[in-house]
């Protein structure tokens, strides 16, 4: 079976996740829906680097983990941040923004 | 080549949990899901040829990422509801058209893509990996590095909270009480100097009135201290005073009758 299959894999991942980011309201679980798309992404990187022979497309993977990992201490410090001024990480709550 | 059977094994164990995301109800059960992803996305970069990402994702993500949302969700609690009320009309129905769209059309292009795979490959050992790091992208690994310190520091900063008031040492919070009437002593342990030393009898101070406050405040709400009116009644009653007497003599009586019973 062609590698190309995994990059089939990694698309679904992707809608997946995408929809779970639009869809959601809890912070928490958008942010996961965040975190599955740049897996989703990683995948087909690693599975490029399969198909070209090459192992340039697995750095980047590894530089995109690098990034995720930061902002997922960031994202989630935020997360607790509004947490504690608002009492609630529903995503809807910063629509009362508008007045 | 890859075997059919691991591919189909691996989308299996990562879709189905995925799908999660968007049916389940409770974070942690999403978050628990998320982990089985990212382990079938381990399996897949090992069957990829890239083993040091599978062990990679396996450390970062399911060990770190995924546990520091656990945490998150402790910290922010696990029974936060999520309201199901549309703010936007139909929104969720057209969110879910535009995931699709998004799938389709990205299926659509890579159906089109006729390359053939390369025959053999170089694994991505971690010594193979390591040379192209260390060489060719050691800037962006130099750049990375901030970024992580970064990242780190502002995490710090950002869940930071300022102290509004001066803390009070343990020597203030002393001084407070005692000027507030409360005794600077301690108080003592339950059945001090009284005739039997369980919980529920209160101490004797030195004159041999009852310490209430020496037995547990719980024993006092369920009603299980014992109220202590038999030494009251003893006090008042002179005589039943046993206070001529020296102590010792009269538990060594006590003792020589028990042992003269047995």
């Amino acid at each position: 079976m062609s590698p190309i299959a995994f990059v089939y894999l990694a698309t679904v991942l992707f809608g997946i996740g995408a929809a779970a980011v639009l869809t959601r309201r809890n912070a928490i679980i958008a942010f996961m829906g965040v975190e599955l798309m740049l897996n989703a992404a990683n995948l087909a990187l690693v599975a490029f680097s399969r198909i070209h022979g090459e192992i340039d497309g697995q750095v980047m993977a590894f530089f995109v983990m690098v990034v995720a990992a930061a902002e997922v201490v960031v994202g989630l410090a935020i997360i607790i941040a509004v947490f504690r001024a608002r009492q609630s990480i529903s995503l809807d709550e910063p629509a009362e923004l508008k007045g | 080549m890859i075997s059919p059977i691991l591919f189909w094994c691996v989308a299996f164990l990562t879709v189905v949990p995925a799908l999660s995301l968007l049916f389940a109800k409770k974070a942690v059960h999403i978050a628990m899901a998320i982990v089985a992803v990212m382990v079938g996305l381990a399996v897949a970069y090992v069957a990829l040829d890239a083993p040091f990402l599978g062990v990679v994702q396996i450390v970062v993500y399911t060990g770190a990422v995924m546990m520091l949302f656990l945490f998150v969700l402790m910290l922010v609690g696990v029974d936060q509801r999520e309201e199901m009320k549309e703010t936007l009309v139909g929104q969720r129905w057209i969110a879910l058209f535009g995931a699709g769209g998004l799938v389709a059309l990205l299926i659509s292009v890579i159906a089109d893509v006729t390359m053939e795979p390369a025959e053999d490959m170089t694994s991505g050992e971690p010594d193979a990996v390591a040379g192209l790091l260390f060489t060719d992208y050691v800037v962006i690994m130099e750049i990375l590095g901030a970024l992580l310190i970064t990242a780190a520091v502002g995490a710090l900063v950002l869940t930071h909270m300022p102290r509004l008031a001066p803390r009070r040492t343990q020597k203030e919070q002393q001084r407070d009480r005692v000027l507030a009437g409360a005794n600077p002593v301690n108080k003592p342990m339950p059945g001090v100097y009284a005739r039997h030393n369980a919980l529920d009898v209160p101490a004797l101070d030195p004159e041999g009135k009852p310490i209430e406050d020496s037995v547990s405040r719980v024993l006092e709400i369920r009603h299980q201290m014992d109220t202590a009116t038999s030494y009251r009644a003893d006090l008042n009653d002179p005589s039943k005073r046993v206070s001529d007497k020296p102590e010792h003599e009269a538990t060594a009586e006590t003792d020589s009758e028990k042992g003269e019973d047995k």
